[in-house]
């Protein structure tokens, strides 16, 4: 029982995280139908930043706040530099041309730093707190959860009550009367993707110290279970990206607490495959118009 | 091209091919070996992204599915006292089964999704080749299973080096698979192929059923994709999931678009780059004076970035990839000589104009190239 808790307690800590990385997937799908194959490499770049920063000021703070200003940095470069160039027609063409900056990001940073894994240690304690007796949440799970709900509960409030959201939403869902109306579309674009690239480079900052640590890789399997999460809650759907989020991340500590760490890709794959031969386009994406 | 002129063709090149082997040292054979494992894959690959407009990430993982159905039947077979051109047959025959099943698989949840979606798929089921390795007791893990050495078979013992047989037996298998590819693609299902990528409404209205030709087309790259790993367990005497990473698996897409999507010529010249340009690197890296650890660190991740460089500019620049180039120096010259002849317009399923520059499909086929 103590056990069951404890997996359910990380397993949400760990939802959280990849619910924001999946909402960083969510907002590029959204403003530009692209899903950003880059994600993970382009958020350890930012990480990679954050941690020499770190090590350079000697306070964890100016490293996050380095890696989210780096993150956005690279997404700007990004969107600006190579995925314009992606044709709006082909859907393969944005796809392939993320797998090229994939490539291209982690062996760039293979020949500056190296393939070891460098330990990344928490600004918390990672052992468990007792509440009544029972182990739950590190102060470094809760750090976590804190910083990752409060980013997401910012990005809703940007969308929904600001100028700049609404210019954001509309031109994502009708670039046409958008640019029309006077909405810059390219520009709002641009933003969609440093705000992206910055969340989800903080994502892989929060998860590295709880990984094998850093290393150009690092954020691989992070964007595998982001990416699944974003699927099971629906591209298009910010809320099914936190509730899916939390699912996967819960299913996943439990697989790993009962099963074996080695079976968690497995699991995701069946989640994977069963989600989508039922609901292609994730649980909680609105019905698309039969098309034939 | 008719099917007596795809035969043909094949078979001048397996035997050039083959006779290329003699002029080449054995390390050299090896590497023409691997070529044509890389070459089976990134052959059906390219049909299956070029042809059917399906992305797969996910290659190495059904060539691994093939190489581990060879080295197991191999193995099942020796321990039967089976031995020489049967077990090679039956291995092989195991590997495509397994592969195609597997493919059959991916193609029907494929035939449900649109590009990334399936991408993302595939990208997963790679991710998740270590873990099924290791929690199925047979595949044995991270150690992955031993083969039986196939030795150079009697009377060319004191004709040819093992290197050099390896090679033969590998290029006999490619041709046959690019062979099969090549036919696919120029008969009516490459045609209904090209017909659901460009538009399945107006495929579904034609009278094809697009949910099974890309479950088809899947299920073909998988075959191919099985025999590439059946090839490279020939070869390297083991399978382990080492050997079939997402980083094999992105290469693979790399190869293709490099070659030219939807090109099987641009295949090989990718298959070739695959193998070649690491070893390129190595050399140059080797001559220039630095310190070796900094070679060490190069000589992983050069290649990679040469590679991720190259997909970048060639899909932002000019998304028919070598092959692509090469057809349209070719139909440059020939409009130069004189002016296009409006031929039989059956033959093209989207009108030239339709197709903006910079867009990914595989180059319009005129007609006149026969």
């Amino acid at each position: 029982m103590d056990r069951l808790v404890f997996l359910l307690g990380t397993g949400l800590a760990r939802g959280t995280l990849f619910a924001l990385f999946a909402l960083a997937l969510v907002l590029i799908w959204r403003a530009t139908r692209i899903v950003n194959f880059a994600a993970g490499a382009m958020a350890i770049v930012g990480v990679y930043v954050g941690v020499a920063v770190t090590g350079l000021t000697g306070s964890y703070w100016w490293g996050l706040v380095a890696t989210v200003l780096a993150g956005g940095l690279v997404g700007l470069v990004v969107e600006r530099g190579v995925l314009r160039f992606a044709s709006p027609r082909s859907p393969l063409s944005g796809v392939i041309l993320a797998i090229g900056l994939v490539i291209v990001l982690q062996s760039l940073l293979g020949i500056a730093f190296g393939q070891q894994h460098e330990p990344v240690p928490a600004p918390f304690s990672d052992r468990p707190l007792r509440v009544g007796g029972v182990p739950l949440l590190s102060p470094y799970d809760v750090f976590v959860v804190v910083v990752a709900l409060g980013l997401m509960a910012v990005l809703r409030l940007l969308f929904v009550r600001t100028t700049l959201g609404l210019q954001l939403r509309a031109a994502a869902f009708a670039p046409e009367v958008a640019r029309l109306l006077g909405v810059r579309v390219a520009r709002m674009r641009t933003v969609g993707w440093v705000l992206a690239a910055a969340a989800a480079s903080l994502a892989a900052m929060l998860a590295v110290p709880k990984e094998l640590g850093l290393n150009p890789h690092a954020a691989d399997m992070l964007f595998v279970y982001a990416f699944t999460v974003a699927v099971v809650g629906g591209l298009d759907s910010p809320g099914g990206a936190l509730l899916a989020g939390l699912t996967v991340g819960v299913v996943m500590s439990l697989v790993t607490g009962y099963l074996g760490a080695t079976l968690a890709p497995v699991a995701v794959l069946a989640l994977l495959v069963v989600v989508l031969l039922v609901r292609p386009s994730g649980l909680f994406a609105q019905a698309e118009a039969r098309r034939a | 091209m008719n099917a007596r002129r795809t035969l043909l063709l094949a078979l001048g090149g397996l035997v050039l091919a083959i006779g290329l082997t003699f002029l080449l040292d054995p390390y050299r054979n090896y590497q023409l070996a691997i070529a044509a494992a890389y070459l089976c894959a990134t052959a059906g690959l390219t049909v299956l992204v070029g042809l059917s407009g399906q992305l797969s990430l996910g290659h190495a993982a059904l060539m691994a599915a093939g190489g581990y159905g060879y080295a197991l039947t191999s193995q099942a077979l020796t321990s039967a006292g089976v031995g020489g051109l049967p077990r090679f047959l039956a291995a092989t025959v195991a590997a495509v089964v397994a592969a195609g099943v597997l493919g059959l698989l991916l193609g029907l949840a494929g035939a449900r999704l649109h590009g990334p979606y399936l991408a993302g798929l595939t990208l997963t089921l790679v991710v998740a080749v270590p873990a099924v390795a290791a929690s199925v007791g047979a595949l044995q893990g991270d150690r992955g299973v031993q083969t039986q050495f196939e030795g150079v078979p009697g009377p060319l013992k004191a004709l040819i080096a093992l290197e050099q047989w390896q090679a033969w037996v590998a290029l006999a298998v490619a041709a046959v698979a690019v062979t099969g590819l090549a036919l696919v693609r120029d008969g009516r299902t490459g045609l209904r192929m090209r017909a659901v990528r460009d538009d399945e409404v107006a495929a579904a209205l034609a009278g094809i059923a697009p949910a099974r030709v890309k479950v088809l087309a899947f299920v073909v790259s998988s075959v191919t994709a099985g025999l590439g790993g059946a090839v490279l367990t020939f070869v390297t005497q083991s399978v382990s999931p080492g050997a079939y990473t997402v980083s094999l698996s992105l290469l693979l897409l790399v190869a293709v678009v490099v070659g030219g999507l939807g090109s099987l010529l641009g295949a090989a010249l990718g298959a070739v780059l695959l193998v070649l340009l690491p070893w390129l690197v190595g050399t140059v890296t080797d001559a220039l004076p630095l310190p070796s650890q900094v070679t060490q660190r190069l000589d992983g991740t050069l290649p990679l970035l040469v590679f991720g460089l190259l997909l970048i500019v060639l899909v932002a620049g000019a998304p028919g990839g070598l092959a692509g180039a090469l057809t349209a120096a070719r139909a440059r010259r020939r409009t130069r000589r004189r002016p296009p002849a409006p031929g039989p317009s059956a033959a093209r399923l989207v009108p030239a104009a339709t197709t903006r520059p910079g867009e990914l499909r595989e180059p319009v086929r005129t007609p006149t190239e026969g």
